[in-house]
């Protein structure tokens, strides 16, 4: 299951309505805790050096800062994700044979339709794609437990319009 | 001539959960064949017909060595091998 604070969820649908039609990803990193998981907390937008509305990459410079920054701040990656413009939230088989974080959650967003936004997050291991729970907490009282939780094909609207 | 090679996470079975390795060559080819000769099966992972695989980024120091000769992209003693998985996908 993915545990994500509302204040990143919307982050995430935001960055992929502003670069509509093209793909929009990126990652939100995160401490490893003394249990083994790490928690979702720096969201850290990229940019699609595709430019594309049907392939998404990170720039290669980029990404080795970032996994500098990364290692120097003791965190890992524990949500990568990207948006899919015109086709559901789902990954494709690209998104698969590229996968190669075990212990990330690969979080889609679909922005065909313009007024509902999927959010879905997946664990892809070995090729194997596993759809997973999302719950939502609060960003104010991360303590107070979820809100909300949900699995397939949820929707909501977006706060922010498109720009 | 040693350099330190910087392991992945998803490559770190292959050196016995080491984040990074150090290793000899003059190039990206001979490091990847020296680290090799200790950690079998690494290779497989990064190279497919003497080319990089499309799957992973090989850094010298700060430069990607896809614009810098590829597997024959020169290394130096003391320089910094970093491997890491692309990120990438798509819709289709």
């Amino acid at each position: 299951m993915l545990q994500i604070r509302r204040d990143l969820v919307d982050a995430i649908v935001a960055h992929a309505r502003k670069d509509h039609p093209d793909e929009a990803c990126g990652v939100i990193a995160g401490p490893v805790g003394s249990d083994g998981t790490a928690r979702p907390e720096r969201f850290i937008p990229m940019l699609n050096a595709a430019r594309s509305p049907t392939f998404y990459e990170f720039d290669s410079l980029d990404l080795l800062k970032l996994y500098r920054e990364m290692d120097a701040n003791d965190e890992v990656p524990v949500v990568i994700y990207h948006s899919h413009t015109a086709t559901e939230a789902y990954p494709s088989r690209t998104d698969i044979s590229y996968a190669s974080e075990p212990d990330a959650h690969y979080v889609l967003v679909s922005t065909r339709d313009p007024e509902t936004h999927e959010f879905r997050s997946y664990r892809i291991v070995d090729g194997v794609v596993t759809e997973e729970d999302v719950e939502i907490v609060e960003a104010a009282s991360p303590v107070a437990g979820p809100t909300e939780s949900y699995m397939f094909a949820n929707t909501g609207s977006d706060d922010k319009p498109d720009t | 001539m040693a350099v330190t090679v910087s392991i992945p996470t998803i490559l770190r079975t292959h050196t016995g959960g080491e984040k990074s390795v150090e290793a000899t060559g003059k190039t990206v080819a001979e490091i990847i064949d020296d680290v090799e000769s200790r950690h079998g099966g690494l290779k497989a992972r990064l190279v497919k017909e003497d080319k990089l695989h499309r799957f992973v980024n090989v850094y010298v120091n700060d430069e990607d060595v896809r614009f810098a000769g590829g597997l024959d992209a020169e290394v130096s003693d003391g320089d910094t091998v970093t491997i890491l998985p692309a990120v990438a996908g798509g819709m289709r």
